[in-house]
């Protein structure tokens, strides 16, 4: 148990920092637009999802319709439905911590337990529920300190945030250099900037899942021969 | 705007993303054999989706204009970089963020 929390602490330090740093932003960006401490701990609560955090601010202060809402966050968050898709047969056997994990998978704890393998020694379950229980804590510590005392510290973790890129570009890299078949992380940059080229920073995340599916569906039996010549 | 409408909006983004995050595990976290076709999807989105949220990271970024995305395209390969070479995440992620520190507060400002 000792060693299984050390692991899930260690991994997630990179987080630890990115969260900090991004909770502490949207804390004062809530606070200043006025919803304060009470609000930031319930959105980062209960909410838990980053940049849609930042949007339900200007939701908020704009006194969106509830459709727009709705709407909103479904084009914001649609992504973590592949999150999902790929966690559902190692989240098969996580008992009764498996409602808290698949409503604490965010992008960054994603990234850190899609492999659905923990070190060697440890106990994925186990595990993943510490790792998730801890960049929840993280983000939650992180917002609401920005709330409280955003405005007293002098504002300059300039770049800090790069930390979440450079999480995903070292998980990118782990996978790309762990398997042979290299066709679906291609489809997945390609597919990603053609759609953000076509569609803009804005609306580019549902039509690249359509066409990642598409794709990855349509060169199955490559993809998969490929993978067969792995074993 | 009234702290009923506040609540609602919160409300509303709170269960719209849990429903995503909920929904794949609704319909195929039974009992029932998982079509194929999804377990197939579920094996391979992994390094689709890692590749979708890099460029995802790097999509507000703008190159036509100084300084043209190169704090993030510099510190991003030096994070390959590292990465290729020691295969600590730790300290590629940290070598990375630091580059980036240096880039934006001292390089190109």
């Amino acid at each position: 148990m000792k060693k299984t929390l050390k692991t899930a602490f260690i991994k997630s330090l990179p987080v630890m920092a990115g969260y900090l740093v991004l909770g502490f932003g949207f804390g004062i960006i809530s606070e200043n637009s006025g919803y304060g401490f009470l609000w930031v701990l319930a959105m980062s609560a209960f909410i838990y999802a980053g940049s849609m955090q930042y949007v339900a601010v200007s939701l908020l202060s704009s006194g969106a319709s509830l459709i727009a809402t709705a709407l909103t966050t479904l084009m914001v968050n649609a992504r973590h439905l592949f999150y999902g898709i790929s966690m559902i047969s190692h989240y098969r056997k996580s008992g009764k911590a498996k409602p808290y994990l698949i409503f604490a998978l965010t992008d960054e704890t994603y990234s850190l337990v899609c492999t659905g393998k923990a070190d060697e020694g440890v106990d994925f379950k186990a595990f993943s529920f510490f790792l998730s229980l801890f960049n929840h804590l993280y983000w939650v510590t992180g917002s609401v300190l920005g709330a409280v005392a955003g405005n007293l510290i002098p504002w300059d973790f300039r770049g800090v945030d790069f930390a979440m890129t450079a999480l995903f570009i070292t998980v990118f890299v782990e996978q790309w250099k762990n398997t042979k078949s290299h066709i679906p992380a291609v489809i997945g940059v390609i597919m990603s900037v053609l759609c953000l080229v076509l569609f803009g920073k804005d609306n580019f995340l549902i039509p690249s899942m359509i066409a990642i599916s598409i794709s990855l569906s349509l060169g199955k039996k490559l993809i998969e021969r490929k993978e067969d010549a792995e074993k | 705007m009234s702290v009923f409408h506040s609540v609602a909006i919160i409300s509303v983004t709170a269960i719209v993303t849990a429903l995503l995050r909920f929904l794949p595990f609704m319909v195929f976290g039974g009992d029932r054999a998982v079509p194929r076709a999804v377990l197939y999807l579920g094996k391979v989105l992994p390094y689709a989706t890692m590749g979708m949220l890099v460029v995802y990271c790097y999509k507000g970024i703008g190159f036509t204009a100084f300084p043209y995305g190169l704090p993030e395209l510099i510190s991003g390969a030096v994070v390959v970089f590292m990465h290729l070479w020691r295969r600590n995440t730790l300290f590629s992620i940290l070598t990375g963020t630091i580059t980036y520190m240096l880039l934006i507060n001292l390089v190109f400002i």
